[in-house]
């Protein structure tokens, strides 16, 4: 499965590490302001799963597009949002990076090509499918990357979508976290078949498994996966095998797991993992993990005190962006 | 003189032509040549690049129009019928018609989805249904209703001229009938209502297959002495209000005719705004000649049974003209 580890220098290794902390801390920050009433909505964090935003965005540049979900804080940060942006927008504000209309569920970036932020299960699948079309038939070199969960395998769009960019031969990554879990309803109990590249492979298109809990692993399988899409080899799918340590939302009270299989997964937890590695090989140091959360900490909680001096947006403004505005 | 097909495959072929950002897709439009001949000979003409042959996959594919959009091209997806783009609704209210909003502003969708709807040709209830009303209850899209030759020639170029989603509504049984187009057709509008025919005794409101209903009840009507005014709604959402109310404020009268139920429909929110904004301008009540609420049966004589018809709108105006 990890057969195409990447071979990364030191500073992208360190770099890799620093993005999956500054994920981390970010949601556990998030907790306590959701339990301290000043976000509200949903709340899907993405905690133990950081490798797989981590690895898969680190494989595309500034011009490829990325679709997203509704447990989407990771990818928004890897993808250049900053947390400014992503508080405020939780906040409510006007400064938020959806002007306060989206919320946690719905982080919108144009600039970065971030296109969401999607509440429907599935929903992103053909809007990645036509951001690649364009870019297809304008023989553009741009990647559309797709993340979705292994819940939106069962939507009938996964199949439709992925047999329409295969039948098109389209530049899109579909990157499946598969966090073995479709909100409370494990894969097997979800899924006839659980093998989840296998199925994406009767497409006819490369598919293959990857360790989402290496975070070196993902890289290396993104890269090879971008190289294949770059070259015009129509799409790829990767089948992300993670974890998510936390319960789907703040709402649920995650009856439906053991806390033996949960212990496992964050035996394998992708940070320490990669921390530990860097320092068996000299290029950390023991305290360095806690410098860099600190730093983490401290961007953090500039980005509080700036979300909760931003203005709200006018309540005369409540239907603006319904239309584009007409001169 | 050009029928309704040709004058949008005509359409399709101008905007093809200026514009090499749009293409159009969905099923069955190139080899077959569109499944009600819209847009036969365009894969020979613009090629299976511009012509694209769809699965029967609507909500992948309306979807990939929305990424398409996004994207920088100018997309025209049609749907077979407004049955089947149900298949889609996810996509059309979800993503098309929330992303600018959900996002701030910073993403519009400029699509255009094109449908058959309506019955009059024994295909049963699930392929004869005027859903329009579905579609006209959500903010951020527009919704166009196609009732003439001229606009099937005339409503595309500025629907892709919109920078948000556009729905064309073409009714099904119209695609044969046939008018001659005026050397120079104009611009049709697809912000507001256009007066079909100008009268003063009593305003009849329809859009897409009624309209020649209201028309043809018009006709008879004049024969009695009754001067009725017909309204083409032609955009069903944003409603163009001032057309309507300053019609009922001269004739004082209104009947309502739609292929829609009447429940929660088309001709209730017609009826609304005008007794909300101009009752007092009301001689007497407002009349609706909607589809009786039941799925279009296929034997012929239901199915007429079923649709509003010329003498239905001749005795709801005599209903309210003495």
């Amino acid at each position: 499965m990890n057969a195409d580890r990447a071979v990364l220098d030191k500073d992208e290794r360190i770099e890799l590490l620093r993005q999956m902390v500054r994920i981390r801390r970010f949601e556990e920050h998030c907790v306590q302001l959701y339990s301290a009433g000043s976000i509200r909505g949903f709340l899907h964090l993405y905690i133990g799963e950081e490798a797989v935003a981590a690895g898969v965005l680190a494989a595309i540049g500034p011009g490829d597009a990325v679709v997203s979900t509704y447990r989407e804080h990771g990818h928004a940060l890897v993808r250049g949002l900053s947390m400014d942006a992503l508080l405020a927008e939780m906040y409510g504000r006007a400064t938020g990076c959806s002007r306060g209309h989206g919320g946690s569920m719905h982080l919108f970036d144009a600039r970065r090509r971030f296109y969401g932020g999607n509440a429907i299960v599935g929903g992103g699948l053909p809007v990645a499918v036509g951001l690649a079309l364009a870019d297809e038939m304008r023989k553009r070199p741009i990647v559309t990357v797709c993340l979705f969960g292994d819940g939106a395998v069962a939507e009938g769009e996964f199949h439709e979508c992925l047999n329409l960019a295969a039948l098109w031969r389209l530049p899109v990554l579909f990157a499946c976290e598969n966090n073995q879990y479709a909100m409370g309803t494990a894969l097997a109990r979800e899924h006839a078949a659980t093998d989840l590249a296998l199925r994406a492979a009767s497409y006819g298109m490369p598919a293959w498994p990857v360790d989402g809990m290496d975070v070196l692993a993902v890289v290396g399988a993104a890269q090879r996966a971008v190289e294949t899409i770059r070259g015009g080899g129509g799409p790829c799918f990767l089948e992300l095998r993670t974890y998510r340590f936390r319960a789907h939302s703040l709402y649920d009270a995650d009856r439906y797991r053991d806390k033996a299989e949960i212990g496992q997964w964050v035996e394998r937890d992708p940070i320490p993992s990669l921390f530990a590695e860097l320092c068996a090989s000299g290029e950390l140091r023991t305290d360095d993990l806690g410098r860099m959360e600190a730093d983490v900490d401290r961007e953090i909680e500039a980005a509080v005190a700036t979300a909760e001096s931003a203005p709200f947006e006018s309540i005369g403004d409540l239907t603006r962006y319904v239309y584009t505005e007409r001169s | 003189m050009i029928t309704y097909r040709d004058a949008m495959r005509e359409a399709l072929r101008e905007a093809l032509t200026r514009d090499e950002r749009v293409f159009l897709m969905g099923e069955d439009v190139g080899a077959y040549g569109g499944c009600f001949g819209v847009s036969r000979g365009l894969l020979d003409e613009f090629g299976p690049h511009r012509i694209r042959d769809t699965p029967l996959s609507e909500s992948a594919f309306v979807g990939a129009g929305i990424g398409a959009a996004l994207g920088g091209l100018r997309p025209v997806v049609e749907i077979m019928t407004i049955n089947f783009s149900l298949l889609a609704l996810d996509q059309i209210l979800n993503n098309a018609a929330t992303l600018r909003h959900m996002s701030g502003g910073q993403f519009s969708v400029p699509l255009v989805i094109r449908m058959a709807t309506g019955a009059g040709r024994q295909l049963a209830a699930q392929h004869s249904h005027s859903l329009e009303a579905f579609y006209a209850h959500i903010p951020g899209l527009r919704v166009v209703s196609v009732a003439t030759v001229a606009d099937a020639r005339g409503v595309l170029w500025p629907a892709l001229q919109d920078p948000d989603p556009v729905l064309i509504f073409e009714p099904a049984a119209l695609y044969n009938t046939e008018a001659e187009l005026p050397a120079n057709i104009g611009t049709t509008h697809i912000d507001r209502a256009i007066v079909r025919r100008v009268g003063t005794a009593v305003t009849a409101v329809a859009y897409g297959g009624t309209v020649r209903v209201a028309e043809a009840a018009a006709d008879a009507l004049a024969a009695e002495g009754i001067d009725a005014e017909v309204i083409d709604l032609r955009t069903l959402r944003p409603l163009d209000e001032a057309t309507l109310l300053e019609s009922v404020s001269r004739t004082h009268r209104l009947v309502v005719v739609d292929e829609g139920w009447r429940s929660v429909g088309i001709a209730a929110e017609i009826a609304a705004r005008v007794a909300e904004n101009a009752y007092y301008e009301l001689d007497a009540p407002i009349q609706r000649v909607c589809t009786v609420e039941v799925p279009i049966p296929y034997a012929k004589h239901m199915e007429e049974a079923a649709l509003p018809q010329t003498a239905d709108v001749l005795a709801a105006v005599h209903r309210v003209v003495r």
